[in-house]
């Protein structure tokens, strides 16, 4: 398949990285001689350098043949005008522009059919849903969903004090007290697909399959205290900042947000009535305290700066603050970054290239396609919802007579509602949805892949 | 230094090579050659297990490739090559002194054509076999080889690129399509396929199938070595005219027959490179027809002659239909500059590159208007769009440095005691991967009377001219082998 993404920056950087590691055949359009000459040297595609909206442009990276157009610059114009331009060279084309001015939102809904947009996305929203959903269940350093919001799969970080530490994975049901199973553990930067006889140690990080309802037994029995948040504070008033003040605070909880910028605190203010605003510098680490730090049972750093949304994180963490979610744009896969006590790291390009593969893989297998897709244990592994079809192999067959491949793990099933974390004699039937975790190296497009041959 | 990444190149170098000695073999079983056949399953042994001693060793590699590891990995590649190219002449004692077999086989990978054999015609057939086959597969490159035949997630992860670069002749090597896999696929398909037609026209000529598949071998990679002592001399005016023809195709950029075939006929014709060479072809065959007047009967055989060989050594083949070394001043003059001068970027011929030359002379234009108007922003373009200054000021450079690399090793040559033409003209030909020169070295002759020492100098020469000077340089600098 041929797919043309247009802006190198960040997300155009990520998707590439994912999307040429799939095999797709991959253009990248940018503006900047250094950006072209870099994915040229990284990756393994073609590269276009001129302004992507331009249809010459588009002619050179040969338009009239692409599949799929992903425009991704920083300019919401550049991208609606590069898909429109796309769309008129070749109208067969799927577009997929990113978008983060919300006061587009409205008429690209209403003017859908002369965009004719397959997709838009908004990294600062989607960040600022993650968000919100990380507050609701304070705890758990990830929170990915499958099964409409039935399933989680959630990441928990074990220290020395926690039940966990030192158990084997076949006792976990006693400890937890409810269905849940590891499907997989991040232990030295590294992603294992445990079995049975694995042993929990200090600083792995676990990722567990549990039904959703299920979520605040596990947080209980597993000795992490929790209480509702009530009170968060973020360091810095960027987009996201507004999108999760904006959500959150109607739901109640006290928002504080702190930015240096007086002009911004100002926008904030007169936009969000219901916030706290303060201006001052978020890296100070007495005015924080001044600014009720020790109350709150939140804290989101959200500058614009990585270094510095560590610094403030690493400050909270030592405030004894509950819950610490720092927002990284560039460290996200850094080992250092999981050696230190940052709290759940949101990656707004990360989850935006999430969405964009799912709809890839979508495009290219019509049938049998990927219901959702996250990308877990730092992008080492994959969690993938399929949907049983006719075509799917094995059906009503225990899972213990199936030769998955290596790094393939069954970690829930989804028989119309009821919700089985499968053992050896479970099995799965047409019509249900299975949740399927496999090593970033086994390409698993269609359900039949996690079979070995 | 990412070792252990080149060594498995290397291992995976030496098993392509072993599989490919397996033709020779049973050419010599055909034959009964035992002797030599012997000494390919001798050498096809010892490069498989040094390849499987390597490949086990090195099988935990990194995928990680920068830069610098492409280009040592490249010129590493191409003398590791050139070593287990050069052991069935030793074993089977036909070319029985290491320097001599090593020399004839950089040769051969390099798609020089000079020889250091003074009777072609005594070489048994798997030798004149393998002694082609080391021009069709260096021309278009066995790493090139490697990226098209090698499993798909191994051939496109990571930095692969720069192997392509450094391997592909040309100042700005670009893909053909997103994957690199693809873009040597193509290349290598289009090669196989210009090779089979030129392979079919020569048979339809009445040539043998075994004369016609060496010569077709040593026309796709513009290589030259020939297997009959007066090279295509005695072959028939339509076969040396299919010659001609052929050599000319594979001195043109492959990519243009891409773009043919992706029937872009309009960017083919426009080429500014691929007129430049044409018409550098045409206005030299022309200056030495004129010239040589009067040395044979006809016009027709004039023609012939001058056109085979302009077509020769401009594509940096070698082959030779006459011994143009007894023509007259002007048409040597000619010769020695297309020498210099080279086929087309991306093609499987060697030299400065016609594309190189243009734009030169391109610079050296932009120079002398600038003089006259110091404040005239000019751009130097090429096929209509500008050319980054990056690339301009990187041909100057390599202009330099192959003036300097020619300057350095005619020095070196003369120790010899040889003739000014013989010297010079032997450096610039291996350094242009042609084959012959003038006088001593020239077609009538051979590269035997050189010494060790010259022979070296001119093995590093075809090597450097092949690879287009960087990445045996680099071989040369303590600062590539640091610890990064």
């Amino acid at each position: 398949m041929k797919i043309i993404i247009a802006g190198g920056g960040k997300v155009g950087a990520t998707l590439t990285r994912q999307l040429s590691s799939e095999g797709y055949d991959i253009t990248i359009i940018d503006s900047k001689s250094n950006v072209v000459d870099d994915a040229l040297n990284r990756y393994d595609v073609m590269a276009v350098q001129g302004n992507c909206a331009a249809a010459s442009v588009l002619m050179k990276a040969d338009v009239q043949r692409a599949d799929l157009l992903i425009a991704a610059t920083s300019e919401d114009e550049v991208n609606l005008l590069c898909c429109l331009t796309a769309h008129h060279l070749n109208p067969a084309i799927h577009t997929i522009a990113r978008i983060r001015n919300p006061e587009y939102s409205r008429q690209i809904y209403d003017m859908s059919d002369v965009f004719a947009l397959s997709l838009t996305v908004n990294p600062e929203k989607q960040s600022a849903k993650e968000i919100e959903r990380l507050l609701r269940f304070p705890g758990f350093l990830r929170r990915d969903t499958f099964a409409n919001g039935r399933v989680e799969i959630v990441e928990l970080r074990v220290n020395e004090k926690s039940v966990l530490c030192g158990s084997r994975l076949n006792n976990l049901q006693q400890l937890t007290g409810c269905s849940v199973l590891v499907c997989a553990v991040l232990r030295n930067g590294q992603a294992i697909m445990p079995d049975g006889d694995f042993v929990i140690q200090n600083n792995d990080r676990l990722f567990v399959t549990a039904p959703t309802s299920n979520l605040s037994v596990l947080l209980k029995n597993l000795g992490i205290i929790t209480r509702k948040v009530k009170k968060v504070m973020i360091c810095g008033g960027s987009r996201i900042s507004y999108y999760l003040a904006q959500r959150i605070s109607q739901s109640g909880i006290k928002v504080t947000i702190i930015d240096k910028d007086p002009d911004k605190c100002l926008y904030l203010a007169q936009n969000l009535p219901k916030a706290d605003i303060v201006c001052g510098d978020a890296t100070d680490q007495s005015f924080l305290e001044n600014e009720g730090l020790a109350d709150c049972d939140a804290l989101v750093s959200m500058t614009s700066i990585d270094e510095m949304n560590i610094i403030i994180s690493l400050f909270g963490n030592m405030n004894n603050v509950p819950q610490v979610i720092t927002k990284l744009d560039h460290m996200e896969n850094s080992r250092v970054m999981s050696s230190l006590p940052l709290g759940s790291i949101i990656n707004p390009r990360e989850l935006c290239s999430n969405i964009i593969v799912r709809y890839v893989r979508a495009l290219k297998n019509q049938a049998g396609a990927a219901l959702a897709v996250h990308s877990i244990a730092d992008g080492l592994a994959e969690a993938e919802e399929f949907r049983i079809d006719e075509s799917a192999k094995y059906c009503n067959v225990p899972l213990k007579d199936l030769r998955l491949k290596k790094n393939v793990l069954i970690v829930c099933i989804n028989h119309g509602g009821q919700l089985i974390i499968p053992n050896g004699n479970s099995c799965f039937e047409q019509g249900d949805t299975v949740i399927v975790v496999t090593g970033r190296r086994n390409m698993v497009m269609q359900f039949n892949d996690i079979f070995e041959v | 230094m990412n070792y252990r990444r080149i060594g498995k190149y290397i291992g995976y170098i030496w098993l392509i090579e072993a599989v490919f000695m397996l033709p020779s073999i049973m050419l010599s079983l055909a034959d009964g050659q035992q002797a030599a056949m012997n000494s390919f399953l001798i050498s096809m042994l010892i490069t498989l297990s040094l390849s499987a001693v390597l490949i086990y060793t090195c099988r935990n590699a990194k995928s990680v490739f920068t830069a610098r590891e492409g280009f040592i990995c490249v010129g590493l590649s191409w003398i590791a090559l050139s070593i287990m190219g050069c052991l069935p002449f030793i074993i089977s004692g036909e070319i029985p002194r290491f320097i001599d077999a090593l020399f004839e086989t950089v040769s051969g990978f390099t798609t020089t054509g000079a020889s250091i054999l003074i009777d072609v015609e005594r070489l048994s057939r798997g030798m004149l076999y393998w002694r082609s086959f080391t021009h069709w597969i260096g021309g278009m490159g066995v790493l090139v080889f490697m990226l098209a035949i090698a499993p798909k997630d191994e051939g496109g992860r990571g930095f692969t690129l720069h192997l392509l670069k450094a391997e592909s002749p040309g100042p700005d090597v670009s893909k053909l399509v997103p994957h690199i896999r693809g873009t040597a696929q193509i290349l290598y398909v289009i090669y196989i396929a210009l090779t089979i037609l030129d392979f079919c026209f020569l048979v339809a000529g009445g040539m043998e199938v075994f004369d016609a598949v060496c010569t077709a071998f040593g026309t796709a990679g513009t290589g030259g070595f020939g297997i009959k002592r007066d090279s295509i001399a005695g072959y028939s005016p339509y076969i040396q005219n299919v010659c001609t023809v052929f050599m000319l195709i594979f001195g043109v950029n492959f990519s243009c027959y891409y773009l043919f075939l992706n029937r872009e006929l309009k960017a083919v014709f426009k080429d500014e490179e691929l007129r430049t060479y044409l018409a550098i072809v045409v206005v030299s065959i022309g200056i030495i027809t004129v010239n040589i007047k009067g040395f044979y009967p006809t016009f027709e055989e004039t023609l012939r002659h001058a056109s085979f060989q302009v077509s020769s050594i401009i594509t940096t083949t070698g082959f030779a239909t006459t011994d143009f070394d007894l023509w007259p001043s002007l048409s040597k003059a000619v010769i020695l500059c297309l020498m210099l001068v080279g086929a087309c970027a991306g093609s499987t011929g060697g030299g400065l590159k016609c594309g190189r030359f243009l734009l030169l002379l391109k610079t050296l234009r932009r120079q002398a208007h600038q003089i006259l108007y110091p404040n005239k922003v000019q751009v130097v373009r090429s096929n209509g769009t500008a050319v980054p200054e990056k690339i301009l000021q990187s041909i100057n450079v390599y202009f330099s440095a192959y003036a300097m690399i020619i300057a350095l090793s005619f020095i070196m040559v003369s120790v010899d005691g040889l003739s000014i033409p013989t010297n010079i003209s032997a450096v610039i030909s291996c350094f242009n991967n042609i084959g012959p020169g003038l006088d001593l070295a020239g077609p009538a002759y051979n590269y035997s009377m050189f010494s060790d020492l010259s022979k070296f100098t001119l093995i590093m020469d075809m090597l450097a001219g092949r690879l287009e000077i960087y990445p045996i340089l680099i071989l040369f600098s303590h600062t590539a082998w640091k610890r990064a």
